[in-house]
Order: C-alpha cells, then structure tokens, then sequence
C-alpha cells in the first residue's frame, strides 16, 4: 500500500453533473497509486470544522495526476467544495482504504453495481476491469446502477466499459425498482459483485449474492473522524474476531472501506 | 537550548505528546510523523481483555471540534503489548500507556500485567472516559473515589502513573488535590467535555451513544483555564491537553503550568500537527530568547 499524504491539490475542474451532484478533478501527487474503491478525505477552509469529508474515488487520469471526485452535497463542508473553481488549491488526504480486489473477477462475469452517490467508485472499477487482459480478464463486465429518477449521473459513462443497466425508484428510467429489481429482471449474468451504495442496498446484495451463489465485495460508508485507522470511529461489525481489533469490529476507513460479504455481519 | 522536560524521573526529549485515543498506537500515524521526535506516545486505552465498544455512529464534527463515543474498544493488553508495545520498540521516544476498566480490579490487572513491560515509561490511568456506563468517569468524579483507585493503582504499578482528570466536575482543583494526596506521580487533563448534538431533520441524536466527549480547538479556553487551576492546587506536574492546534496553543498550557502538552483531536485534522508544534515551541524558543522551556512553565 502507498503511504498516504496530506497535501493541496489543485482544481483543474468542477462541473454541476445532476441536482446537487458534483464532478471535480484534482490534481494530487498520489494519483499513480490509486486503485479503484480507495477514497480520500477532503478538508474544508472553513476554520469551524475539523475533520476530512471522505469522499470515494471516481475516475484516474495517471497520466495527468489528477483524481476525480463526483460527490453530493449534503452539508456546510460540502457546500463548500462545489465553490471550488479551477486553479483553486484544496487539502486532500489520501490515499484512504484498501479498494475492490479486481483480482477476484479473473474469468468470471463480473458486475459492478452502484446505488445513488455510491456509483462513482464502480466507475474507475469497471474501466480497470474491462482493461485487465489475458487470464487476468474477467469473461464479462456489467454495471447495474441505481437512481431515484430520471435525473442521472454517470451512468453513459459505464456503457464505455461494460453492458449497462439502469434502475430508478420512480421508474422513470430503466427497471422500476432497485438494483436487485434490475438484476433479476434484465436476468444479468453474474459470478462475481463489486458495488457501493446505501446500507439497504448493500444487504439486499449480500442476501441476493447469497441465495444465487455469488461472491460479493460491498463498500461501506461511516462517519468517520481520522480517515487513518486510529480513532476507531468507523467500525463496522464482522462475523468473526477481526485480526487488529480482535473484537468483531472492523475499521471501514482502514480494513475496508471494501469488505467481502461473507465477512460482514449485517 | 534545551526543551526536555522531566516528569517522575522520566526523560522526554521536548514537551509535546500525542493524546490518549487520537494516535492509536502510533502506527497508522507514522506515514506522516517521525515518531523519534516525539516526547511521548501515549496510546489508546487498553483494558485487562478486549472491549467492543459503542455501536456506530461513533463521532460527530460540531462547530470548533467533535464529538466522539468510541466506548475504549481495545484488544485488550495481552495483544497490545504483544503487538503494540513490539512496534514502539523500535522508536527513540518515551511511551505512555492509558489504562481503562470498568471495575477497580479491571484497571489492577492491567496495571500488574504492564508492570514489567521495559517499553512502558509511564501509565496514565483513564478515569474520566464519558463514554462507558460502567468505570472510568464513575472513578474520576468523585474526590474520594478518585483517592482511592489511585491508591490502589500506586501500590501494584512499577512505573509511574499519571492520573488523567474528567473537565465534567464541579472543582478541578479539588480533583488534582485528591490525586495528589493519593500518590499520583502527575495529572494530565483534561479528557473530553460531555456534549450532545440532535439531528432535527431526522429527529435523532446524531451519536448512538446520545452523548459524547467534545474535544478540538472550541474546548481550548475550558482546558487551558481548567490546568491553571490544577497546576496551582498542587505539586505534582501537570500534563495539558484539550484543543491544542499550534505551537502557540501548546505555549498556553505551559505558561499556565504544564510540565508538558498532548496534541488530539487536531491530529484528524492535520496529522502533522505534533510535529509542527515541536518545531513551533523550538522557534518560539529562539524568537524569544527562552533558553529553557522549564522557565516558561507556570510563569502566570
């Protein structure tokens, strides 16, 4: 694993991509050493906050050295990054977690799902793993991505890299439903899971991947206060006694933020 | 110039340490720090067996600072001075060990079963984590309950304890007194200040534990006032803490009588921040023609 940094990284871009979704690039010297699932804390200017906001990794440009961040807005900290304007310096942590072990998919079909602001990381996954060759080469890359509406992001940029299918909670796009809706009924051919999205999600996955005898990678999202494994703020609770905590508790920003399903207690 | 500092008998080589909780052990910060050039590692607190802790959300960021309800999850000592104290063998700086229990034999065993750790320069005993039902602060806010762990705790331990203080009290001074008469070899103060926040859109406490312990730069003033108090109730030295950010900050807390400082929650916020503050103290130092570091302690 690369050593993780603190540093300013400059904007090269921000642009507004959906209803308060926004894609940043940034230049940081750590961009080589990214693997895809990994994260980074972004701090805010305003001197009444403390913490990193983590905010997961889109896109790679390792020629350029520039990461990509597509992130909402949810807060004071956020609302700040999206005033953020090219040439403009930001402090940037990373880079945080371990990432999607692309590894696990060699042969098999892969699919990499996203639900609502967990879509970005599976980005950069699904690009990797469509590029990975000889035996190393998953079979087959799908990408099923989930939205409340119409209103999308990224989701023509996934059809670049895999065969891509939509769900929508309204059903104003794509299956009527969740991910595991679109699944089942675009009967998508699957061996092997990475995904990113909210908890229901995540369970629902590990449930689905479960009964269909598929191996499933979920990448978890906590507060998180250090974003470096030494508050032990962001636990998540495992099935078996973890190896550094020796509890059944796991450090999202530092074991995970990627864990393999059968070692989660959900 | 010289910014060592004595405490008990133990050496460190300047006055700045990390705080108890913020630093784990000090691995996952040594991408960032050279922990050679800290006066002290003081470790996360660790109990005779393996605590679970709180359920999540464990932290909180409010306006200056944070709130957090980790609940002392450890591994217990066995795998801590297995583990943790093998890691430090390979550093040049003195380590604390913080103790936590949730029953006076609980903190016993630890402090027994350290005892002939070579690796352990001193012990600071936790008795003012907010964050567990059982133990800990119940020790830590009453005079005579304090007296009487640390008395307890001064028999069995062979290196020296440090007793760290809750701020969640009526008279600090009455507190360090009580340590002090008890045996405690020094104080260290002040832990988290009990907070609450309420997620109004959600109608729900923002940590699962409801309340809390606040720490960073809004906590400041409170700790800085609170070891004056301590440091000119008694004799002991006292070690600092709450909110330190910069060298400047840490300054305070040794002109209003601490021997030496520890570095918190700041280190989330900039995990170079001990080592700035050792370098700011240094600069300081020359800027202002101070020789020793010892004569800008207590001098208010």
């Amino acid at each position: 694993m690369s050593k993780k940094m603190k540093c300013e990284a400059k904007v090269q871009s921000q642009e507004l991509l959906a209803d308060g979704i926004y894609d940043l690039r940034l230049q940081v010297p750590f961009a080589g050493d990214v693997v895809p699932g990994q994260f980074v804390g972004v701090f805010p200017l305003n001197k009444a906050t403390l913490l990193p906001r983590p905010i997961s990794i889109c896109e790679v440009d390792r020629e350029n050295s520039v990461i990509r961040l597509v992130y909402r807005v949810v807060g004071s900290g956020t609302a700040e990054f999206a005033l953020y304007q090219p040439g403009d310096y930001m402090l940037v942590l990373g880079p945080l977690g371990n990432g999607f072990p692309l590894e696990a998919a060699a042969g098999k079909r892969a699919v990499v799902i996203g639900g609502g602001i967990g879509v970005p990381p599976l980005l950069e996954t699904a690009k990797r793993l469509s590029a990975m060759k000889g035996s190393k080469a998953p079979e087959k890359v799908s990408a099923v991505m989930g939205y409340r509406n119409s209103d999308t992001f990224l989701d023509d940029e996934f059809a670049n890299f895999s065969e891509l299918y939509v769900a929508t909670e309204d059903g104003s796009l794509g299956t009527k439903g969740n991910v595991i809706d679109a699944m089942k009924e675009q009967n998508v051919p699957c061996d092997v899971i990475f995904a990113c999205g909210p908890m229901p999600m995540l369970k629902g996955i590990k449930a689905y991947a479960a009964e269909n005898g598929i191996k499933a990678y979920l990448s978890l999202e906590e507060r998180m206060a250090c974003g470096v494994g030494a508050c032990l703020g962001c636990i998540c609770k495992t099935k078996n006694v973890d190896e550094h905590s020796h509890v059944k508790n796991a450090r999202i920003c530092t074991d995970g933020p990627v864990f393999d399903a059968d070692d989660l207690d959900m | 110039m010289n910014t060592s500092v004595e405490i008990a008998g133990v050496k460190f080589k300047n006055p700045v340490m990390t705080a108890s909780g913020t630093f784990g052990s000090g691995m996952e910060y040594s991408d960032f720090v050279d922990l050679n050039r800290l006066g002290a590692v003081v470790t996360k607190g660790v109990a005779n067996i393996p605590w679970e802790g709180n359920p999540v959300p464990r932290v909180a960021e409010v306006y200056g600072g944070m709130l957090n309800a980790i609940g002392l999850q450890n591994p217990g000592v066995e795998v801590f001075a297995e583990r943790d104290l093998k890691f430090l063998e390979g550093y040049d700086t003195k380590v604390i060990v913080n103790v936590c229990g949730k029953t006076v034999e609980d903190y016993l065993e630890v402090v027994e079963r350290l005892g002939d750790e070579k690796r352990v320069d001193m012990l600071e005993i936790n008795v003012s984590c907010p964050n567990v039902k059982e133990g800990a602060i119940a020790f830590g806010q009453k005079a005579d309950a304090l007296f009487d762990i640390t008395e307890k705790i001064k028999k069995v331990a062979r290196q020296p304890v440090i007793m760290k203080l809750s701020p969640n009290v009526t008279s600090i001074a009455e507190m360090a007194k009580a340590a002090e008469a008890a045996g405690a070899d020094a104080i260290s103060l002040i832990n988290t200040i009990t907070g609450m926040k309420i997620d109004i859109y959600k109608k729900k406490f923002v940590l699962a534990n409801k309340t809390g312990g606040m720490s960073g730069p809004a906590i400041k003033p409170v700790a800085v006032r609170m070891v004056y108090e301590a440091s000119h109730a008694v004799n002991i030295p006292v070690i600092g803490m709450g909110g330190i950010a910069t060298a400047e900050d840490a300054i305070e807390f040794i002109m209003a009588g601490a021997t030496a400082v520890a570095v918190g929650a700041m280190n989330f916020h900039n995990p170079y921040a001990t080592i700035e503050v050792v370098e700011g103290i240094e600069k300081y130092m020359q800027e202002q023609g101070v020789e020793d570091i010892n004569q800008l302690r207590k001098i208010l």
